[in-house]
C-alpha cells in the first residue's frame, strides 16, 4: 500500500518514468491506418503578391494525393484564424484586425507564410511535389522592424491599416504623469530594445488529422498547450464544424513555452484536408520550419522616463513602446504587449502615476505572441533598468533607491495606478534574503580579484513582480478577452478508492501529473500512487483553457482543490448514513470520516465502495457514485515576485560576458513540490539569461529573411554557459487562491534579464557605459568598449 | 532526402572507381556536412560512397618526425590518442573542442579537411603545422591545398587517405567558439617548427589563411607580446550577426596571443 504524499513534499515526478524510458507518446509517434503525409509550401519572400499558383506539375508528381491552396480555402468558405483579444485605442476605436487566412490569399506577408499544402503517400513524395509547385510571386518591398514600419513611406502590409499600426493603445493617467514630471527634481531617461526571441520547445510542432465519414467526426492530434481552445476556435470560427463532431488530442507534448498555446493555421488546414482526401494526414515540422512559423516573442522598442523627487522617491513613469506583431494577429498577439505589459510597470514600487502608450505594429515577420513571461519580462526590464539608470544619475545606491520606493509588506493589498491590485507580497523580504544568499557584502573582494585578472566584474539586481494565474474572466473581458479564463477539474474516485483526475490544463513538462496528484493525495488521504491525472483530450476531459500564463496550479489546481472538497462534502453525507450519525457530527481528516468524539470511522475507500455498491446507502437523498467536478474562475491575478541577483565577469579583450553567480529568492506563495518549483525557477532563469546574453531572432532589413534561421545561428543557452544557481523561496500566501499558491512557471524568465543586464552595465559603468541592449554578445560588448576608448586590454 | 545508391567499399581503389564512374556521386566520411545537406535537399547525389569500412583509412602512427593520421579517424579518437597527446598536444586539444560529443564521435579528419568549411578547426592545424595531405593519387602540401571557401586542390574522385603532421617544437590552438554552433568564430593555430613559426587562422575569413607579419614577429621572439600590436586588416574578413569584420580582425590578434601562450606552456 502506497503512502500519502502531500503538499510540501518532493516526490520524484511520476511522468518521468515514461519520458526517461522512451515510452512517451508524442504526436509524431502516432501512426494511423492509411496515413498520408503533408508538407506546407511556405513563402520564400517577406512580402509579395500571389499572382497565381500552378498546381499541375505538383499534382502529376508520383504519390501526390492533393494540393490545396488559399483559393481552395476561399472556395470552401472557411474562416480566418481568430484573434482571442480585441484591444482598443484611447478613444475606444477597436484595433485593426485584418484577416489571417489559414493559407495565404492574395498576398504573403512574411517568410514562412503558408501558401499551399501538398499531401502525398510518403513524406519524400510530398516534399518532391512541393518543390514542383509553381508559385508566381510579385515581390514587394518589405519591412521587418517597428521603427521602420511606422515611417510614412514604409511598405504597407494591409490596405486598410495605415502606417501598419494595428492599435495605438494606452493605459494610465497621462495628465497626472505630465504634472508629476513638471515637479520632478530628476528625470531618468532610457531607450531600449527588447530583443525578439524564438521559443524552441524541444519537440517541434506536429499534427495528424483523421475524418470518420461514418460518424461525420474529426480527430486532430496536435502539439498544443490548450486542446479545448483549439477545438473551439477551429470548429466554431475557422472550419465551421459542430464542436461535438471534433475531438482534439494533445498527447505528450515536448515543451511549449507559449509557442504551442495558439491556434495555428496548420491545425485547421490538416483537419480540413483530412476530410477532403478521406485519409489521415500527418505533418511534423522540422526545426527550421518551426523558426519560420512558430510564433516569436518580445520585439519591443521602448522609450522610458522616470520622474523622481530630490530624495529619489519615484513620482511618475512614462513609457512609450512600439511592439512588433509580425504579419498577422496571432491568438493572443495584441494582448501581450498591452494588457500583460503596462499593468506591470508599477513593479514593486509605490510609483503613484504611470502612463504607457503602446503602438502595436504589423511587420513582414512571423507573427509575435506570448513566449514564457509574455509582456511581463518586457515590463520588468523597463522598470528595473530605469531604476538603475536613475540610481546612477542621482548617485544613490541601487539597492537603497529600491528600498526607498518599495511597497512595504504591511501595505498589501496594494492598488497600483495601472489597474492591478497586488494581494500580497514582501519584496523587501525577498531583497534581504537575496542580498545574504548572494554574499553581496563581499562582492568588492571578488571584483578586486577579477580586476587583478584583467576582468571587469559586475553585480545586477532585479526586484520584480509579475501578474499570472490567467485570469479573472470578468476583468479580462473588460480588457478585451474574447473568451473565459477559468479552469475545470473532475475528481473521479473509483469504487476501490483510486482516483482519476480529469483536468483542462495541459502538462508538457511542468510536472502536473505529480503536483496535482500530491494535492489529491493530501486532500483525500489516498496514496500518491493511486492518483492519475488525465489531460489533453477533449473527448475525455470536460473542458479547459489549457496551460499558459503560470495558470495551471493557480487556476487549474484551484478547480481541482474545489472538486476534491466536493468529494469530501459528499463523503460526509455517505459517512453520516453508514455511521448512523448526523452529517454535522462527521469529522473529516486525511481520508478518514469519523463521528466526532468517537472511534467510529469510515475510510474514503469504504465510502467509495458504498457509493458504487449502494446497498446500504441513502438513495432517497443522494445519488450513487463518487465523482465531482468544479470550475474555478479566479477573483484576481496572482502576483509572484522576488529578487534576482546576477554577477557577471567580462573579459575586455574578447567582450565575453560570463555569468559567474546567480541568486534568486522568489515569492511564489505556497509551494506544493519544492523540487518542481526549483526546476521551474532554474528553467525560467536560463531562458531569461538566454534573452540577456545569447538569444536573438534577427531579420535582414532589406530582404526580410530570418538570418538566425537555425540552432547554428540562434543561441539557446547551454549548461556550460551557466553557473550553479542559488534558488530559494520567501513566500507570502496568496489571499484569494484556495491553497495560497501564486504560480512559478514564468517568474524566472521575468526577473532574470534585467538582473543580468544590470550586472553587465555595472561591470562597465566605470567606462561610462549606461546601457547595453540584449543580447549582450561579445561583439556588442567589444563595440561598446571601443566606443568607450578603452585602452586595449592588459596583457 | 531523395533516394540514392549507397556503396560501402573496403578498398580505396574501389571507392575511387565508384566516385569516378557514377555521375553526381559523393564521398561520405563522417557525414557531418553531407548528411544534413542531403536531408535538407540541398544536395541530391545519385550515389553515396561511404568510406567507413575502408581499413586503410584508419589509424594513427608516429615515425619520430611526423604523426600520420588516417582520414577516417574520428575527432574523438584523435583527441584521446596517446600518440597525438604526446607528440602534438595542441592537435589533440583542437580535436577535443570540435562541435559536441556526437560530432566528435562521427566527424572525421579527412572529411573536415576535404570539406574546408571556413569555420572548421582542422584546417587551421593542417595549415599551421604545414602538414601534408595524402590522397588516393598524390601528396599535397597544406600551402597548396586550401583554395578558399569550401574549395580545395582535390580533383574529382580524389580521396584524402591520411594527413601527415610534422611534430612541432611547440604549438598552440586558441579558439573563440561561436556560441550557438561551436564552430570557430576565430581560431588561430600557432606552431613553432624547425623551419620557423607558422600562424594559421580559421573562422575569420572565407578560408584558412596564414599571417606572415605574426610569423615574422614570432620568429624573432616566440612570446604573446611580440604580436600584441599586430593588427589584421578587416577587409575581406567574414562579417555576420555574430561578429563584424573588425571584431573578427581584433579577435585574430587576441586568439593568436593566446595560442602562443598555450604553446609556451
Amino acid at each position: 500500500m502506497g503512502q500519502v504524499i502531500g503538499i510540501g513534499a518532493a516526490p520524484k515526478r511520476k511522468e518521468d518514468q515514461r519520458f526517461l524510458t522512451g515510452r512517451g507518446n508524442y504526436v509524431s509517434d502516432i501512426k494511423r491506418p492509411g496515413m498520408t503525409f503533408g508538407v506546407f509550401v511556405r513563402s520564400p519572400h517577406a512580402h509579395a503578391v500571389l499572382r497565381g499558383i500552378d498546381k499541375a506539375a505538383a499534382l502529376a508528381a508520383p504519390g501526390v494525393v492533393a494540393v490545396l491552396t488559399g483559393e481552395d480555402v476561399a472556395a470552401d468558405g472557411l474562416g480566418s484564424l481568430p484573434c482571442g483579444w480585441g484591444i482598443s485605442d484611447a478613444k475606444g476605436v477597436p484595433m485593426k484586425e485584418p484577416p489571417f487566412p489559414m493559407l495565404a490569399q492574395g498576398k504573403v506577408r512574411f517568410v514562412g507564410d503558408m501558401v499551399a499544402f501538398v499531401i502525398a503517400e510518403t513524406l519524400e513524395q510530398a516534399k518532391s511535389a512541393a518543390e514542383l509547385l509553381s508559385v508566381d510571386y510579385e515581390v514587394l518591398p518589405s519591412v521587418v522592424g517597428v521603427l521602420d514600419a511606422v515611417r510614412p513611406d514604409a511598405p504597407q502590409l494591409f490596405d486598410d491599416v495605415p502606417n501598419n499600426v494595428c492599435c495605438d493603445w494606452e493605459l494610465g493617467d497621462k495628465a497626472a504623469v505630465e504634472s508629476a514630471f513638471r515637479k520632478a527634481a530628476h528625470v531618468a531617461k532610457l531607450s531600449l530594445v527588447n530583443n525578439r526571441l524564438i521559443g524552441n520547445p524541444m519537440e517541434p510542432r506536429a499534427a495528424i488529422a483523421e475524418y470518420d465519414p461514418g460518424k461525420s467526426h474529426h480527430t486532430l492530434w496536435t502539439t498544443s498547450q490548450f486542446p479545448h481552445v483549439v477545438r473551439f476556435l477551429m470548429s466554431a470560427l475557422v472550419l465551421k464544424l459542430p464542436e461535438h463532431k471534433v475531438r482534439v488530442v494533445a498527447p505528450d507534448v515536448g515543451g511549449g513555452f507559449g509557442v504551442k498555446q495558439f491556434h495555428y493555421g496548420e491545425e485547421a488546414v490538416i483537419t480540413w484536408a483530412a476530410k477532403r482526401v478521406l485519409r489521415p494526414v500527418k505533418w511534423v515540422a522540422d526545426r527550421s520550419e518551426g523558426y519560420l512559423s512558430d510564433r516569436h516573442g518580445r520585439d519591443h522598442v521602448t522609450e522610458a522616463e522616470l520622474a523622481l523627487d530630490e530624495n529619489g522617491k519615484f513620482l511618475a513613469l512614462r513609457v512609450k513602446t512600439l511592439a512588433n506583431m509580425g504579419g498577422y494577429l496571432s491568438t493572443f498577439g495584441p494582448n501581450i504587449p498591452t494588457n500583460l505589459y503596462a499593468p506591470l510597470l508599477g513593479g514593486v514600487y509605490t510609483t503613484p502615476a504611470i502612463y504607457c502608450n503602446v503602438k502595436v505594429v504589423f511587420t513582414n515577420t512571423v507573427p509575435v505572441d506570448a513566449y514564457r513571461g509574455a509582456g511581463r519580462p518586457e515590463a520588468t526590464f523597463v522598470v528595473e533598468r530605469i531604476v538603475d539608470v536613475a540610481a546612477a544619475e542621482m548617485g544613490i545606491d541601487r539597492v537603497e533607491l529600491r528600498r526607498r520606493n518599495m511597497i512595504p509588506k504591511e501595505a498589501y493589498p496594494y492598488q497600483t495606478p495601472v489597474l492591478v491590485q497586488y494581494d500580497s507580497g514582501d519584496p523587501m523580504g525577498c531583497l534581504d534574503g537575496a542580498l545574504v544568499a548572494a554574499d553581496v557584502k563581499n562582492f568588492g573582494v571578488r571584483k578586486a580579484e577579477s580586476a587583478r585578472n584583467g576582468k571587469f566584474r559586475g553585480l545586477g539586481f532585479s526586484t520584480y513582480v509579475e501578474a499570472c494565474g490567467l485570469a479573472p474572466s470578468r476583468f479580462a473581458g473588460r480588457l478585451g478577452a474574447r473568451g473565459g479564463l477559468y479552469e475545470s477539474a473532475t475528481v473521479r474516485v473509483h469504487p476501490a478508492g483510486q482516483v482519476t483526475v480529469l483536468i483542462g490544463t495541459h502538462n508538457h513538462g511542468q510536472g502536473h501529473e505529480t503536483t496535482f496528484a500530491q494535492i489529491v493525495s493530501d486532500k483525500l488521504g489516498v496514496p500518491f500512487e493511486n492518483v492519475d491525472i488525465v489531460f489533453g483530450d477533449t473527448d475525455r476531459v470536460q473542458f479547459g483553457m489549457g496551460t499558459y500564463g503560470s495558470r495551471s496550479l493557480v487556476v487549474g489546481g484551484a478547480a481541482l482543490s474545489k472538486a476534491a472538497d466536493k468529494v469530501i462534502v459528499k463523503g460526509k453525507k455517505i459517512a453520516a448514513h453508514l455511521l448512523e450519525a448526523s452529517e454535522q457530527d462527521i469529522h473529516y481528516e486525511s481520508g478518514k470520516f469519523s463521528v466526532a468524539g468517537t472511534d467510529r470511522v469510515k475510510t474514503i475507500e469504504e465510502i467509495a465502495g458504498a457509493a458504487y455498491v449502494p446497498h446500504n446507502y441513502p438513495l432517497e437523498i443522494l445519488e450513487p457514485g463518487l465523482e465531482e467536478q468544479a470550475y474555478y474562475d479566479p477573483v484576481n491575478f496572482t502576483y509572484p515576485g522576488g529578487c534576482h541577483i546576477a554577477e557577471v565577469e567580462i573579459d575586455p579583450e574578447t567582450g565575453i560576458v560570463t555569468l559567474v553567480n546567480y541568486t534568486a529568492v522568489d515569492d511564489v506563495g505556497t509551494v506544493i513540490n519544492p523540487m518542481i518549483v526549483e526546476g521551474q525557477l532554474h528553467g525560467g532563469i536560463v531562458q531569461g539569461v538566454g534573452q540577456a546574453l545569447y538569444e536573438n531572432a534577427v531579420y535582414d532589413d532589406s530582404s526580410g529573411q530570418l538570418v538566425s534561421g537555425s540552432l547554428m545561428d540562434y543561441c539557446v543557452p547551454r549548461a556550460d554557459h551557466l553557473p550553479m544557481m542559488k534558488v530559494a523561496t520567501h513566500s507570502t500566501l496568496c489571499t484569494h487562491t484556495p491553497m495560497g499558491v501564486k504560480g512559478c512557471g514564468e517568474v524566472g524568465t521575468i526577473g532574470s534579464p534585467a538582473a543580468v543586464i544590470n550586472a553587465v552595465v555595472d561591470a562597465l559603468s566605470h567606462l561610462g557605459v549606461t546601457h547595453v541592449d540584449m543580447p549582450a554578445t561579445p561583439n556588442r560588448i567589444w563595440r561598446l568598449l571601443q566606443n568607450a576608448s578603452l585602452p586595449v586590454a592588459a596583457e | 532526402m531523395r533516394a540514392f545508391a549507397y556503396h560501402q567499399p573496403s578498398e580505396i581503389s574501389d571507392a575511387v572507381t565508384l566516385l569516378t564512374s557514377v555521375e553526381d556521386s559523393k564521398v561520405l566520411g563522417g557525414g557531418m556536412t553531407l548528411i544534413p545537406t542531403i536531408k535538407q535537399r540541398l544536395a541530391a547525389p545519385t550515389a553515396v560512397v561511404d568510406l567507413a569500412k575502408v581499413p586503410a583509412l584508419k589509424g594513427i602512427s608516429d615515425d619520430g618526425e611526423t604523426v600520420t593520421i588516417g582520414a577516417m579517424t574520428p575527432h574523438a579518437v584523435v583527441a584521446a590518442s596517446p600518440i597525438v597527446q604526446a607528440r602534438i598536444p595542441a592537435l589533440a586539444q583542437l580535436a577535443s573542442e570540435i562541435g559536441d560529443p556526437a560530432v566528435r564521435n562521427r566527424g572525421t579528419l579527412g572529411g573536415s579537411v576535404a570539406n574546408n568549411d571556413p569555420s572548421a578547426d582542422y584546417p587551421a592545424a593542417v595549415l599551421g603545422l604545414g602538414a601534408t595531405i595524402i590522397t588516393s593519387a598524390r601528396e599535397i602540401a597544406a600551402d597548396q591545398f586550401f583554395l578558399g571557401l569550401f574549395e580545395t586542390a582535390l580533383q574529382p574522385g580524389e580521396i584524402i587517405t591520411a594527413i601527415r603532421f610534422p611534430v612541432p617544437l611547440a604549438a598552440g590552438y586558441a579558439k573563440f567558439k561561436a556560441p550557438a554552433s561551436r564552430y570557430a568564430l576565430v581560431g588561430v593555430f600557432v606552431a613553432k617548427l624547425a623551419g620557423g613559426v607558422r600562424v594559421a587562422v580559421t573562422g575569420a575569413g572565407p578560408g584558412v589563411f596564414r599571417v606572415a607579419a605574426m610569423e615574422q614577429a614570432l620568429n624573432g621572439s616566440f612570446e604573446p607580446t611580440s604580436i600584441a600590436s599586430i593588427k589584421i586588416d578587416a577587409a575581406g574578413l567574414a562579417s555576420d550577426i555574430h561578429a563584424e569584420a573588425d571584431y573578427r580582425a581584433h579577435l585574430v590578434t587576441v586568439m593568436a596571443k593566446r595560442a602562443v601562450a598555450a604553446a609556451s606552456r
